[in-house]
């Protein structure tokens, strides 16, 4: 079964890149990807996920909101019965990596992560659906 | 003129310049010439200026060490400003927080997390009291890095700099004002292309026709190369958007002789050293030849391209954060031999935060090292002549004509139309995100190694840094600043601006700057100020190409 991602940027931070490229990426490798665009809210990424019935929600985040953020989208996605996990990719001190783990993000991808770190670990996310 | 031989040019200018130093030698006590070629040849201060736009380059005056600060409310940016001046700088250059470089206020619910963090927070003219005060306006330079909301920002400025006494004539700086590259690559847009553009030529016609000393444009390359561009297509991106600058300001009634000497450009410094500086070589001779031939410049101020150079900001690794020093050096050198008029260089740990203090001295000594210790400023364009740098230069320019007759065919014939179609039509970001994923690509597959990060990855796992941390104090802060100022300003003043706001920003022909400025009087915010042009213009929404 093919994994569907959503990748997402939330707020106002308009770094688009690394999200491009990942998402190009998760494609080569055989996912399915869906991009809404700059500016999301918790909320709007929540919905699209659910909507898209996507196995993992992607988050990109260079701003260094990511503490106040991140948070917010997987309780987003909680308060709506769905138990998607949500990865996080950007610029993250290594000192915020568990405290976003505590708040319910399931990976955090620093800056420099390889392409095999990144698909490997949203594929074993996915447990396979019967 | 053109009778006039290049070198006779060159001397003239040379030998009436004033210098620095009485002599110039090498450590050993080699003497050495203001510049070296053939007499036949290019010399620097003289067209296409290839080689410089002054005849004696550094030789009189070094560039401008112009360090980029802002963060928290306006009490602490000042601070930082004030501590600037004290050290003997006579430029400042503002960063914004995110939800000002969108025109938000900082209690929008969308604001929330960003207040303060990557910038300092401006909400309306009360801020830039704080952030100007006891700061003389007329004895120092600011450059304000915003975008969308460029016109409010030089309304507040101007408003805030006439309470104090200091009419908008005297007011020196820059503005950055480029918004076509936010739609290519940075993407901080609020309104369509074209209602943005209205913006841009109204500031550059109010600041022509009264504020003398400003710089109405900074076309801005850095975003596009960090967005993911090759060379070359940041330079022929950037020379493209200022061609169309010149093209609006021209539908405006401004001829090119007023306008080009008012644009100054801001390219990257990357990490290849060689292609760097033929960027910049090239990027003067394009800008030079076109000017004259294009658009029938006939100042020579007008054929001068100047610019600011920042070092990659994505060449840093958060892996052993101090190897970026050594980056960072060997791209600010790049910019040096380029010929590049002020630099910004980046701190060791900036691919993990906002600077530190120690992290930012360190970045400014580079400079500081490059400028005194090493001698590299002696001599002009000291790799003119180089096969390599010399075959690389004429490369650049190939591809970025190839790339601009593309725009050309885009727009019929108008930059301006070729670079605003190139945007509705993705033309630019596709350019961009391929070449990030080419770039990707050959990482992924180690025929580009990374230090650090995909080879000699030994000492990696000690993290050591004091890294700068920005609490969700400042946010609080600056929210009930903004209260107060909601609370006591004049409710009938505040809707009689908006209403005029609204009403000239509909008429297409008026010129908005006049409305903004009693707006900030009025103590509107950036935020309502916004909204109101929103309501005319209407909100710009991305689709995105993957």
């Amino acid at each position: 079964m093919t994994v569907r991602v959503l990748v997402a940027k939330v707020g106002l931070d308009g770094h688009d890149r690394g999200i491009k490229v990942v998402a190009r990426i998760l494609r080569d490798a055989g996912m399915e990807v869906v991009y809404t665009g700059l500016f999301q809210t918790p909320e709007s990424v929540a919905v699209a996920a659910i909507q898209e019935d996507v196995d993992v929600v992607g988050l990109s985040m260079l701003s260094g909101a990511h503490m106040t953020l991140a948070p917010l989208v997987v309780e987003a996605l909680r308060q709506r019965d769905s138990s998607i996990p949500v990865v996080v990719g950007g610029i993250v001190p290594s000192n915020d990596v568990a405290d976003l783990k505590a708040a319910g993000v399931a990976a955090v991808f620093g800056p420099g992560a390889s392409d095999e770190e990144i698909v490997g670990a949203i594929s074993s996310l996915v447990s396979p659906t019967e | 003129m053109e009778s006039e031989r290049a070198y006779d040019r060159w001397r003239r200018d040379y030998d009436a310049a004033k210098l620095r130093r009485p002599s110039f030698a090498t450590m050993s006590g080699i003497e050495v010439d203001p510049v070296y070629g053939p007499p036949d040849g290019e010399f620097p201060g003289v067209y296409p200026y290839t080689r410089g736009i002054h005849a004696s380059m550094y030789r009189t005056r070094l560039w401008t060490m112009r360090m980029f600060a802002g963060f928290g409310t306006a009490v602490d940016t000042n601070r930082r400003f004030r501590e600037i001046i004290a050290a003997g700088g006579t430029g400042l250059s503002t960063a914004f927080d995110m939800p000002t470089l969108l025109g938000l206020d900082s209690d929008d619910p969308m604001s929330l997390g960003e207040v303060g963090r990557c910038g300092v927070a401006i909400d309306s003219i009360d801020d830039v009291r704080d952030l100007f005060r006891d700061i003389d306006l007329s004895a120092i330079t600011t450059s304000m890095t915003i975008n969308s909301p460029a016109a409010i920002m030089l309304a507040l400025f101007v408003a805030q700099a006439e309470e104090t006494g200091v009419a908008r004539a005297r007011l020196g700086g820059t503005l950055q004002n480029d918004i076509l590259k936010e739609y290519q690559a940075q993407k901080e847009f609020v309104f369509p292309p074209r209602q943005s553009m209205r913006l841009v030529r109204d500031t550059i016609a109010f600041t022509a026709a009264e504020m003398p000393k400003w710089n109405s444009v900074s076309v801005s390359g850095y975003h596009i190369r960090e967005a993911g561009s090759t060379a070359a297509e940041e330079l022929a991106f950037t020379l493209a958007n200022g061609f169309a600058y010149l093209e609006l300001a021209r539908e405006a009634g401004l001829s090119v002789d007023e306008v080009a000497p008012r644009l100054s450009f801001f390219f990257n410094a990357h990490i290849d050293f060689f292609e760097e500086i033929a960027k910049y070589r090239a990027a003067r001779r394009i800008w030079a030849t076109w000017l004259r031939n294009h658009y029938g410049a006939t100042d020579e101020r007008s054929w001068q391209l100047r610019f600011h150079t920042q070092t990659a900001g994505v060449s840093l690794t958060a892996q052993q954060p101090e190897n970026n020093l050594a980056r960072t050096a060997i791209e600010a050198l790049a910019g040096v031999l380029g010929g590049t008029q002020s630099l910004h260089t980046n701190s060791m740990d900036e691919a993990l935060a906002l600077p530190s203090e120690k992290a930012a001295r360190l970045a400014l000594r580079t400079q500081q090292i490059i400028a005194h210790e090493t001698n590299v400023a002696n001599v002009a364009d000291p790799l003119g002549g180089s096969w390599y740098v010399e075959a690389l230069t004429d490369e650049m320019e190939r591809q970025a004509e190839s790339l601009f007759s593309e725009l050309m065919d885009m727009g019929d014939g108008s930059m301006l139309e070729g670079c605003i179609r190139g945007i509705e039509q993705n033309w630019f970001q596709r350019h961009i995100a391929e070449s990030a994923y080419q770039l990707e690509r050959a990482f992924n597959r180690g025929e580009r190694i990374i230090v650090g990060v995909n080879d000699f990855l030994d000492g990696n796992e000690a993290e050591d840094l004091e890294l700068l941390r920005i609490t969700n104090e400042d946010e609080r802060k600056q929210i009930a600043r903004l209260a107060t100022v909601r609370q006591r300003r004049d409710d009938d003043a505040v809707r009689r601006a908006r209403e005029r706001l609204a009403n000239e920003a509909a008429d297409p022909e008026v010129n908005l700057m006049p409305a903004l400025i009693d707006a900030a009087r009025a103590e509107v915010t950036v935020g309502e100020m916004m909204a109101t042009m929103a309501g005319v213009f209407g909100r710009y929404v991305e689709v995105p190409v993957l």
